[in-house]
Order: C-alpha cells, then structure tokens, then sequence
C-alpha cells in the first residue's frame, strides 16, 4: 500500500506526494481516485486554514503541490471528473482596483470547501459582474477591493445587479483590506467577511449548507 | 570643537538628526528663510513635539497630529492622479494646500504622485499608472510578477548590484534593454580590460538605452525641482517632513520587487537557506540606503512600509524565522547611525506586535493601521512611539463627530504618558474633507497634556 496521498498532501510534503502518485500511476490505479484523494488533502488544507495552523504560504504552497499532482495525473485521464458542487459563486477585484492577494484566497477558500467560483481576475467593470451572473446564474457574487476607490466600485457594480434586475436573486459579499460594516452599508452589499473563512462562511450560509 | 560623526554615539548622532532637522537649510546652504517668525517658531514647536513623542523622555506639550495620504491631497484640491503626475505644478498646489488646509504637525512632502513622464520613457512595468493600464482618476498600483526567477537566488546573493543593472532593471523596465548586454564592471581591469569592456557601450541597444537614462534624467531633474521647490516652501510654512528617505524589509524586497508574493512564499518551502541568504546579503544595503538619506536631508525618520508579515500573510513561527531577524537588524542598523525607523504596520499585525517590541526605547516610530491599539500600546507602544490607527473606511464615510469619538478613544488608550500621535492608520486616497479636518482638530483641542 502506498503512503497515504491525502496525510502527505495536506501535510505539503511535496516530494512524497509526488512519488506516491507516480507510484500509484505505475500501478495503474484509476486516475480519478488518485485526483479524489488530492482533492481530500486539499480540504484538510482549507480546514487547517480555517484553523489558523495553516496561512497564506500553506495555501500558495499546496496550490503548487496540487498543480503537478494534476500535470502528472492528467496524461491518463480518459474522462472528467464531476464532483457535485454546493453552488456557484462569481468573483471578481472591482473596476479600478487591481489587488489579486485576497481574492485569491478567497477563490482558494471557496473551492476546497466545494464551491464553483467564477473568477473574473482584477479590475472588473460592473457589467462583467451582471454578464457573468446571468450566464452561470450564480446566487452568490463576492467583490474584492484592497483600496479606498474600492468602496465606490462595489457600490456601482451592486447598483449595476439592481439595474439588471438581479438584484433580489444574488447575496453579494465585499472583502478587502479597509473593509468594515459602514462600507458594507454605503455599497449595499449583503454583507462582508473578514477573511476569508468568514466569506466561505457567508457563502455557506447563503447555499443553505450547514 | 564639535564632536565628528563617528566619534558619537547613537544618542548623540539621533540629537544630532533632530537638530538637524530643526534647522532646515536652502539647497545653497544658507539656513532656510520662514515665512514668519510665527511659521519658524510654529516649525520648532511642531519638530520639538513630534522628538518628544519619539524619545519618550518627557512629555510633549500635546499629542502630535499627522496627516499621512496617498492621493487624498490630489483629489482634496480636485485634481486626478494623472494631472498629478504629469503636471508638477497642480502636484505642487495639492500638497500646499493639504497643509494649508490641516495644519498637521508634520507632512511627507509632495512626492508621493511622483513623475509619469520618467515611467513612461523608462517604460515601467513593476507599476500602473493614471493613463497607463488604469484609469486618469485613479492611483498607480503594483504589477507583482516573478522579476526574479526561482533559480537565481545565487546571481543577487553574490552580486547583488549587478543583479540588479544587468537582470532585474532589464525586466522591469523596457526602455533599459540594453543593460542586459552591460559587462560586469569589475573586469575593468589593467590596460587590457578596457577595450574589451566598452565594446557593449558602442552597441546600438545599449546606446539607445543610454538614451533613455538621459531623458528619464532631465526629466527627473525637472520633477525635483518642482517639487523640492514645493517642499521647501511647505517648510517655510512651519510644516516640517517627516521623512528623510526610505528603506525596506528584506522580505519584502524579494517578496515585492524581486519575487512577487507567490514566488517567495514558494521559496520558504522550496529553498528557505537561500532566500533567508538573500535577506541577510540585502541587510547592509538596506541600512545603507535609509542611514544614507537620513544624513543627506538631515532628519531621522526613515519610512519602511511593511507589507508581507502582516497578521495571515505567514504563521508566527515563519515570522519569527522568515521576516523579523532581517527587519530587526536593518532598524537596529538604523538606531546605530541615529536614524528613527518608522515602519508602517499596515492591514493587522496583532500577532507580531510581542515579538516586534525587542527594540530599544526612544529610537522608533510606528505607523499603526487596524492593530489592536490597546495591545499595540502594551508592547511596541511601551519601547516605541506610535502613530495613526484612525480607518480609512472611517475617514471615507463616516461623520466628523464619529472621527473625534475614535480619535478620544485613540488618545485616551494610547496617549497616556505620551508616545502617541493622531493619525490616519493606512496611506488612503478618498475621505471627507471635513472628516479629516475632525480628526485634525479634534486632536489638538483634546490631545492638550495637563
């Protein structure tokens, strides 16, 4: 039996979680399984996060080590893996701001604990938000903004998913490095999360899962 | 006779600094002419207010008020950024009349805008600026990227000066290209190290760059004398600046500039022997640099924006491992020579302030942004002067009246038996005018020590 995948995974044990996949490869092992148990090293990981045992290197970290579980994995793979998702979230840096740390850890956040997060990058104009919302149907939308322009970005693009009439079927979240309940109130956003744990939390919540 | 620099000790060079810098002097020399008698006496007081805050011997007659913008004073006189940075003039009247409008005890000058017409001949890449990849009404921002590849750790720890002008300058800015194609200046050696060496200098990439060094020059000649102008006639206000230069965190040289975020949170797990090399070979060099401006302008503060050991950016064993020792040693080579560190604690750092408090007393000064302000006080507040702590978000859309109830609660938390000053706790670029003004003046009206 090889080593365990996951405990090597979330323990970021690089080069042991390379060997083991290879190994298990050799041993012609179904591919989804060996991307099933990455993908359960990374949960630990998220839940380490959560914890406080784990930061940001941890997370960047362990992104890397996932990337060359799936180069390695991928080659063999016959056909794609479907895992049920919690729901969709679509996110984005609000028009003007370009700051890409915290939404990253976010996205991160988001999709090991089961969520699809559209990620719109940095700098995105209110109507990429309400394009991406009508095309995915995403209830849940995230807005990132480390700076002080910011606040007025999350403010139009909130107003821009009234506009569109979306406005009642999405719960929007802020985020960012200045962000505080006063800000949430002149967005009108729904609400805003501290960090990133308490956007998944958010999130949770919103997509009914206890 | 008076004592020579190198025979003082580190109190005597700091002294030394602060007189200094209550004597300001004309770019000719000559002691500088104040506007009045009254902006030269208001200059002292404000000068002797703030170094008694610092020192933490006595007690200044009330506690100092900064104000400490990005682009607010741009906007606050209802320019964009890009007017800012292209025309130096309206950058000037911005900064003026945030002075004539606060009256802080201190300002930071008018450089912060800086000149876009030097980034865009030089072609910049590290930043974005008003015109160039955002918006004429916004601020310039960090392009992060890998401008220091994984594998070339060993090329900056042994040469680090020519890493820069042959690898990373290159990367970062189009225009130098040609440096890429530079020798190693230290083969010129001998009679025969000359010809072969000042081939590349006959080249036509590394000529056109030369070109563009030349331009960007004039032009930044230009933009100093603008704003130098600018600064001085802030000074003869009776405003002092606060800051002599800058330097940096180690970790943050190679995780800002050289490696980005990723790539050197990489490099703690991939190759930490290296990367904690690097920072240690950066260490003089970045005391260099802040000692450096320090006694060329003649006053103490030397800015170091803090960034990547923020609260969640790493654990506190990785803290302790990966950025503190470098930090410490570069603000403790700066208290040798004199210089007051002034490390901007931006975003949280409540977790690092008991490890960060291993500092003499008297010789630091602290920008504090959302740390807890009472355990900021209990640790680093007990050996260093701290400042700031007012929200950005607070100053953007709140009223004046909740401004003064979170600057008393600053003032009474932090203000007692001194080693505070009210300030703005980030570098924020929209607020209410009126919200500043609160902040401002509510500080003096309470801040008053009986």
């Amino acid at each position: 039996m090889a080593k365990d995948l996951v405990k090597a995974l979330s323990d970021l044990k690089e080069q042991e979680v390379v060997k083991i996949v290879e190994e298990r490869l050799k041993a012609k092992e179904d591919p989804l399984k060996i991307l099933e148990d990455a993908r359960k090293g990374m949960e630990v990981v998220g839940k380490r996060f959560a914890s406080s045992e784990y930061f940001i290197p941890d997370l960047v970290y362990s992104g890397e080590i996932l990337k060359s579980v799936t180069e390695l994995v991928k080659p063999k793979l016959t056909k794609e893996t479907e895992t049920k998702k919690l729901g969709k979230v679509v996110l984005g840096t609000v028009a003007g701001d370009i700051h890409d740390i915290g939404k990253d850890i976010v996205v991160f956040m988001l999709d090991v604990n089961g969520f699809e997060v559209h990620d719109l990058g940095v700098d995105v104009p209110p109507q990429k938000f309400v394009e991406k919302i009508k095309e995915t149907g995403a209830p849940i939308v995230g807005l990132s903004g480390f700076l002080t322009l910011a606040f007025d970005s999350m403010k139009q693009t909130v107003e821009a998913i009234k506009a569109a009439g979306l406005r009642d079927k999405v719960k929007v979240m802020i985020g960012g490095g200045q962000i505080t309940d006063e800000v949430t109130r002149y967005t009108s956003a729904d609400a805003y999360g501290k960090d990133a744990v308490a956007g998944v939390a958010l999130a949770k919540k919103w997509a009914g899962v206890k | 006779m008076e004592k020579q620099w190198e025979e003082m000790s580190s109190d005597e060079k700091q002294e030394a600094l602060f007189a200094r810098w209550m004597s300001p002097k004309d770019p000719q020399g000559n002691d500088l002419k104040f506007q009045s008698p009254q902006a030269q006496k208001a200059y002292k007081e404000r000068i002797t207010r703030i170094k008694d805050a610092i020192q933490m011997k006595k007690l200044p007659d009330r506690v100092p008020v900064f104000v400490i913008p990005s682009f607010f004073p741009v906007y606050n006189a209802g320019f964009t950024p890009q007017e800012a940075m292209y025309d130096y003039d309206k950058c000037s009247m911005a900064f003026k009349k945030l002075v004539a409008d606060f009256a802080p005890d201190a300002q930071i000058g008018a450089v912060a805008p800086g000149p876009a017409r030097v980034y865009d001949i030089l072609d910049y890449k590290l930043y974005s600026w008003p015109g160039h990849r955002v918006s004429p009404d916004q601020s310039y921002q960090a392009n992060e990227g890998e401008y220091m590849k994984a594998y070339e750790y060993d090329a900056l720890i042994d040469d680090p000066s020519n890493f820069f002008s042959s690898t990373y300058l290159p990367r970062v800015f189009g225009a130098l290209e040609g440096f890429k194609m530079l020798p190693t200046l230290t083969s010129i050696l001998e009679i025969y190290g000359v010809a072969f060496n000042f081939i590349p200098f006959g080249l036509p990439p590394v000529q056109a760059t030369y070109k563009a060094l030349f331009e960007a020059g004039a032009e930044a000649l230009k933009w100093a004398g603008a704003i130098g102008a600018c600064n001085m006639e802030i000074n003869a206000a009776g405003f002092p600046g606060l800051w002599a230069g800058f330097t940096k965190a180690p970790f943050d040289v190679i995780g800002d500039t050289l490696r980005g975020t990723r790539g050197v949170m990489l490099d703690m797990y991939r190759q930490p022997d290296k990367l904690i090399k690097a920072m240690e070979r950066l260490t003089p060099i970045m005391i260099k640099m802040g000692v450096g401006a320090a006694k060329m302008n003649g006053q103490p503060a030397v800015f170091i924006p803090l960034h990547k050991g923020a609260d969640g950016f790493m654990s506190d064993e990785q803290f302790k491992k990966f950025y503190w020792p470098t930090l410490r040693e570069v603000m403790m080579g700066l208290i040798a020579e004199g210089a007051v560190p002034n490390p901007a604690a931006e975003g949280k750092w409540t977790t690092r302030l008991e490890v960060m408090q291993d500092l003499p007393k008297g010789k630091t000064l602290w920008m504090i942004d959302q740390s807890d302000i009472a355990k900021t006080k209990k640790t680093v507040g007990a050996i260093g002067c701290l400042y700031g702590n007012v929200p950005s978000a607070l100053l953007a859309l709140g009223t004046p009246q909740e401004v003064k109830d979170y600057v008393k609660k600053c003032i009474d938390v932090a203000g007692k038996g001194g080693g505070y000053i009210v300030s703005n706790g980030a570098f924020f670029d929209h607020a209410k005018t009126e919200n500043v003004k609160a902040m401002v003046e509510f500080a003096k009206e309470y801040g008053t020590y009986k």
